[in-house]
């Protein structure tokens, strides 16, 4: 190993920081979401996607169940479930 | 990889950490042509675990309290090359590093007038060594270094008031942020970016660690601290206060409520006036309260 | 071109030719006159740098380290208290793997608080990963200055250098000198072109947190680099002098009379200099003796050391610096480098001179070849003042 220790992005996959989550996950609902991004700005891992109305997801691989997208969006169209329950595998 | 290119998923900050989501939005704000110098604390740990980093535009770690020093040569070696009017040079710390061990080198950097932005995610503690008390600690306030007990109700000195330290170097852009309006702080960055000079941003980040409260609770208790008038929201460009947040005063108690960090108080009704007191000469202040 | 200059001024000069993007430093005794004459250049429009005054040589240190990873060229200077200031940024831009060049002007540590020349200062940061070069008059810090870059700017180095020279001694002293021309040194030294930078077009992250799985390799490689650079500093020395008529051999000792020596001083520095002249005034008497100086500190040439002294029978030490609790910090080195091996001194006398600035004359260095004799000595101090001694504090 020559050199410092730097990083490419591109070369970083990060930690898989799903697997933190014990208790809760965030079930997208999907009825009454009005697309206004607010759960998307306000992941801390970023692992919120989507464009259109009810067609926001989580990404489980790095959601971490913190639960702050839930408390925030404006329509209550997420809940935080038990992680064992089957909800959206996406 | 997330939804953000400049910050992507896989860090391991904890589950709602508050600086998570203010650093996300800053470097998105800022965009891809930005380079950043990030001093030692919790984002940069959390971020930068070699062989993983999440930042997606130049990034760089030296010490703990030196990125307002080491964005000083960035900018300068992008002077020098001819780039600075394209590139985003932006210095970023906690509080700790920001305003204790590191006020030399902001101090040093915003009298020089460099082209930086200078962020501090103030979380009010020394949270990655361990929740030990800083400067900018409110008074009060229950911390390793500052406990309460028998003989303590907490911190017994008040916040350092970093942001006006910093318009007293008679900087181009001063202006506090926070974590719950998230929005307002994009808008506030993107501000700053637009204007030459050194700029500072404070931003308040609830540490659901640190600061005791439910993961998910972020929002609420980063509200409750502007609307209480513990933590105003204001701009001052050139000296002069610009902007405000205006709210409807609630009182401290629901504030202090809301974290355990404040828990050894609701039972001590005269520290919850001095802490009243502090709210109320902000309000009075700044003028933050929202007349009918 | 021949000048008669002051020191400091020589080296602004060759910075002025060297093309540094950035340059910052905060003022110290004995450095100031090198900066300032630098601002000078900047401000004359003689040199398209970035001059960036610093609130603390912490800072100074940090904006090179900020300026050098966005692929600039970079100096600073200092002394003394000021690279103690410094001291984390200094190990943390060698862990960095940035070029940096710096000039140390050695002066003396508090307390007492003195701002005369000892290598105190620069010895005590050994450790930090940096390759450190020891000049012995004004031409060799100049020259030193420019060989200093190439090194740092190799790409199989990548290691930050400080140039050493004696404070007040050098800094202040004025010699004639062969100032070298702009284009020799373009020829001899290159645009820096960075291994590795901050840009946006290319993003990088730089200075992660290393846990236990990735730190020793890292502090590994840095060791290897040392040792190959004890290799490369001979090519360079080559490529000097067939650009500047000036051979410095490898670079790392200087061996003045050794070949046949009975008793041989090791030294650093100036005093150099004036040792030179005590082993001319001996030999002249039929004594036979002689000086090994070292050049390059770091990395120390344990092999060359070994190769040019083996067949002397005493040796002395002469540190400008000492390691309080143990024995001087070159005298552990010479120890070291003889150890286990088949031939050697039967004698390695350490002695310990010129601390705060106190003059080494050339009686001290009779009395050093006095002194050596078959009777090991550790850190014996020269020139002390027996009065001084005898007082005892509260009386």
């Amino acid at each position: 190993m020559f050199g410092p220790l730097n990083v490419k992005p591109l070369e970083s996959k990060g930690d898989k920081t799903g697997s933190w989550r014990t208790q809760l996950r965030p079930h997208y609902l999907h009825k009454n979401c009005i697309a206004c991004r607010m759960c998307l700005m306000i992941c801390p891992e970023g692992c919120v996607h989507g464009k259109e109305k009810n067609a926001f997801w989580a990404d489980y691989n790095f959601c971490k169940g913190c639960g702050v997208c839930a408390d925030i969006c404006p329509k209550k169209d997420i809940a935080m479930v038990a992680e064992e329950s089957k909800g959206e595998d996406k | 990889m997330g939804n953000s290119p400049l910050f992507k998923s896989g860090h391991t900050a904890c589950a709602g950490c508050g600086q998570a989501i203010a650093a996300r939005l800053v470097v998105e704000a800022s965009g891809a042509n930005t380079i950043i110098a990030n001093n030692t604390g919790c984002l940069e740990v959390f971020s930068t675990k070699y062989p993983e980093t999440a930042w997606g535009v130049p990034w760089i770690h030296s010490l703990f309290e030196n990125a307002a020093a080491v964005a000083s040569g960035i900018e300068a070696a992008l002077i020098y090359l001819g780039k600075k009017d394209t590139i985003n040079v932006i210095a970023q710390g906690g509080d700790g590093s920001t305003g204790d061990i590191g006020l030399q080198a902001l101090s040093g950097m915003l009298e020089r007038g460099h082209d930086i932005l200078y962020v501090c995610y103030d979380n009010e503690a020394y949270m990655n060594t361990g929740v030990q008390r800083s400067g900018l600690t409110p008074f009060d306030t229950n911390t390793t270094t500052s406990p309460s007990g028998a003989r303590s109700s907490g911190n017994i000195r008040p916040k350092k008031p970093v942001p006006e330290i910093c318009v007293a170097h008679g900087i181009p852009y001063v202006a506090t942020a926070s974590a719950g309006f998230p929005q307002d702080l994009t808008r506030k960055v993107k501000k700053a970016i637009s204007i030459k000079g050194p700029k500072y941003i404070q931003i308040h980040v609830p540490c659901p660690l640190g600061w005791r409260h439910e993961t998910n609770q972020m929002l609420p208790v980063a509200k409750l601290a502007v609307e209480t008038g513990l933590y105003p929201l204001f701009e001052y460009e050139n000296g002069v206060l610009v902007n405000r947040r205006q709210f409807t005063p609630k009182p401290v108690e629901e504030y202090l409520k809301s974290q355990g960090r404040f828990k050894h108080l609701l039972n001590n009704p005269e520290e919850i006036k001095k802490i009243q007191e502090i709210a109320d000469n902000n309000i009075k202040k700044y003028g933050l309260k929202l007349e009918a | 071109m021949k000048e008669f200059v002051e020191g400091s001024h020589a080296i602004a000069q060759i910075i002025q030719a060297c093309k540094p993007g950035v340059i910052s430093a905060y003022p110290i005794t004995p450095q100031t006159h090198i900066v300032e004459d630098l601002a000078q250049i900047v401000a004359n429009g003689e040199l398209k740098a970035q001059f960036v005054n610093v609130e603390s040589e912490h800072s100074a240190a940090s904006v090179v380290l900020g300026a050098s990873a966005t692929g600039v060229r970079v100096y600073t200077a200092t002394s003394s208290q000021g690279l103690f200031y410094m001291q984390e940024v200094v190990f943390n831009i060698a862990g960095m793997r940035l070029p940096v060049v710096m000039t140390c002007a050695n002066r003396a540590i508090s307390a007492p608080i003195n701002i005369w020349n000892d290598q105190q200062d620069s010895i005590s940061l050994r450790d930090a990963g940096w390759v450190q070069i020891y000049a012995e008059d004004n031409q060799e810090a100049v020259d030193f200055h420019l060989i200093a870059y190439r090194l740092a700017e190799d790409k199989r180095v990548m290691l930050p250098v400080m140039v050493c020279m004696d404070g007040f001694i050098l800094t202040h002293g004025m010699e004639t000198l062969d100032l070298p021309e702009q284009d020799k040194v373009n020829k001899f030294l290159p645009n820096y072109n960075p291994l590795y930078k901050l840009d946006p077009a290319e993003p990088i992250s730089m200075g992660l947190l290393a846990d236990p799985d990735y730190y020793m390799e890292a502090r590994y490689a840095i060791q290897e680099t040392m040792k190959s650079s004890l290799g490369y500093l001979s090519e360079i020395s080559s490529e000097f002098n067939a650009v500047f008529g000036r051979d410095y051999k490898d670079l790392l000792v200087e061996e003045y009379q050794t070949k046949d020596a009975e008793k041989v001083i090791v030294a650093m520095g100036s005093v150099c200099g004036t040792i030179k002249e005590v082993v001319d005034e001996q030999r002249a008497k039929g004594k036979k003796v002689g000086l090994l100086r070292i050049i390059t500190y770091r990395p120390f040439p344990y092999a060359r050391v070994y190769e040019a002294l083996k067949d002397v029978s005493r040796i002395a030490v002469l540190d400008k610096a000492v390691s309080l609790g143990a024995y001087a910090p070159i005298a552990v080195e010479m120890k070291a480098a003889f150890y286990g091996k088949k031939k050697g001194p039967k004698v390695i006398s350490s002695f310990v001179g010129g601390l705060g600035g106190r003059d080494i004359t050339l009686e001290s260095i009779h009395e050093v070849f006095r002194r050596l004799t078959a009777k090991e000595v550790n850190s014996d101090f020269i020139d002390l003042k027996p009065e001084l001694l005898k007082e005892e504090y509260g009386k």
